[in-house]
């Protein structure tokens, strides 16, 4: 099962433009989550996921941005239908209903075997990193394009890394490019693959620069934002100890411009460490009302 | 890059208008990039829609706030919104009115161009007498007045974008196109 979700923002209070929170309150329900930047993008991941989530038997959760993907109107390369069959074969379930061999199925699962589906699900996931890396590698051998479970762009050297995901990511190319241009040593990192975690690429990754800077655009109420915390964890994990920042900006369709980023990497540039947990670009004091 | 916003109403037609601008640059070989922005989808609120055009992919994903061009589907926006907002000095103004491009105020300031497509689209039949269709006609007056895209490409992209009354549509463009007034202020003539 592929699922294409639109992200869009949840109450409250409630609104239909682009926000992560809602795949994000489904990081663990045991799907795999890919992050998309542009409509070929979204396209290609469909038949990556498929080839993916037959292989796993767990869904493919794949997120398109409310409005910058989903209502925009741009150029996607389709391909003959036999090019993508000879990409995706059909697909031959393992189980399913046939009325020569009945048989039922149940969701409730008792205590002696609901840790052992638990812990299948954990394992099988695990190997969703190897197995998309690979759904990537075979695309780009077909159809000649490729997007890795995770992009560097213009990483070279760089002393700052900036770690976006989905269409936030192509406005960030756009910065990256005119800050080269200045200069400076900054780097993208696009997250694409967000379930399963790719820990072990996220720390090669990260590991020569000085500082990172992640933008999430979406917030883990109380801990920052969500892939902030998850890159922190894996970096501590591999006993890496790097400032990250973490910005929150872009929730409920607030628009991320060049600028937005140019502050995020200049805030960045002129501290050794975060002194907050999380940076809110762009909130309008004037707005805030104060609790008791 | 080029970018031109289209201003207008829900229902009139804005959206459709950015994706058959889009599609007319595309035919003639750039990369191409459309969106609206807009609320919960309410006839007669006010709708804008971004158009980007570029020799190389698009890679921006944000609003436009210094369009190029603009193009504004109903006149009475001018009187509640500042549609100029960030507008290039050299911009086009395009507006579907009656009027003459000299009575608007930013006549002084901007490059206006005037068309009646609410009275081509009623001839054309496209949409009803009490809510014309205008986006095609207003596209034919976009090519006309930037010069930046050619009118058969606006025709052909309308006539497969809009499954009904393509010879309406087709003719709507090609009115609006010969129709168009142009004003200068540089020049302070049309």
């Amino acid at each position: 099962m592929v699922l294409a979700n639109i992200n869009r923002a949840v109450g409250p209070p409630w609104n239909v433009w682009s926000d992560q929170n809602d795949s994000l309150s489904q990081r663990d329900v045991g799907m795999l989550q890919v992050y998309c930047e542009s409509n070929q993008e979204v396209f290609d991941t469909v038949l990556h996921s498929f080839w993916v989530s037959e292989q796993l038997m767990l869904p493919t959760m794949l997120v398109l941005d409310a409005f910058y993907l989903s209502h925009t109107c741009e150029i996607v390369e389709v391909m003959e239908p036999d090019e993508a069959r000879a990409y995706l074969p059909p697909y031959e379930p393992k189980h399913f209903l046939s009325p020569d061999h009945p048989t039922a199925f149940g969701n409730l699962t008792a205590p002696d075997s609901y840790y052992e589906l638990r812990y299948q699900i954990d394992r099988d996931l695990r190997r969703g990193i190897e197995l998309m890396r690979q759904a990537d590698q075979r695309f780009e051998e077909v159809f000649g394009r490729s997007y890795g479970i995770i992009e560097e762009y213009r990483t070279e050297d760089a002393d700052l890394l900036v770690v976006t995901s989905g269409t936030i990511t192509g406005t960030a190319r756009v910065v990256i490019d005119e800050c080269r241009d200045a200069g400076k040593r900054v780097g993208l990192v696009k997250m694409r693959l967000f379930r399963p975690f790719p820990a072990d690429d996220v720390c090669r990754i990260l590991r020569p620069a000085k500082k990172v800077a992640v933008i999430d655009r979406n917030i883990g109420f109380s801990i920052g934002g969500i892939f902030a915390q998850e890159i922190r964890a894996a970096l501590f994990s591999a006993g890496i100890h790097l400032p990250v920042f973490g910005f929150i900006a872009g929730i409920g369709g607030r628009d991320v411009t060049p600028d937005t980023i140019h502050e995020i990497v200049d805030q960045t540039e002129h501290m050794d460490a975060p002194d907050q947990e999380v940076y809110w670009i762009g909130v309008k004091h004037e707005q805030l009302h104060h609790t008791r | 890059m080029l970018e031109i916003r289209i201003h207008g109403r829900g229902g009139q037609g804005a959206v459709v208008a950015s994706k058959v601008l889009a599609a007319a640059f595309f035919k003639e070989g750039h990369y191409v990039q459309a969106f609206p922005v807009f609320g919960v989808e309410r006839r007669g609120a006010p709708v804008a829609a971004f158009v980007r055009v570029d020799q190389n992919p698009v890679r921006l994903r944000c609003n436009v706030y210094e369009p190029h061009h603009l193009i504004v589907l109903d006149p009475a926006l001018t009187e509640t919104i500042d549609i100029t907002e960030g507008l290039r000095e050299s911009g086009w103004i395009l507006l579907n009115t009656h009027r003459t491009p000299e009575e608007f105020g930013f006549a002084r300031n901007f490059k206006v161009a005037s068309v009646d497509a609410f009275a081509i689209a009623i001839r054309h039949h496209l949409g009803s007498r009490s809510t014309p269709i205008v986006n095609t006609a207003i596209l034919g007056a976009f090519a006309r007045c930037t010069g930046l895209v050619n009118l058969d490409s606006v025709v052909n992209a309308t006539v497969e974008a809009v499954p009904f009354n393509a010879e309406g549509n087709r003719q709507a463009a090609i009115d609006a196109y010969e129709q168009t007034i142009m004003y200068d202020p540089e020049l302070q003539t049309r």
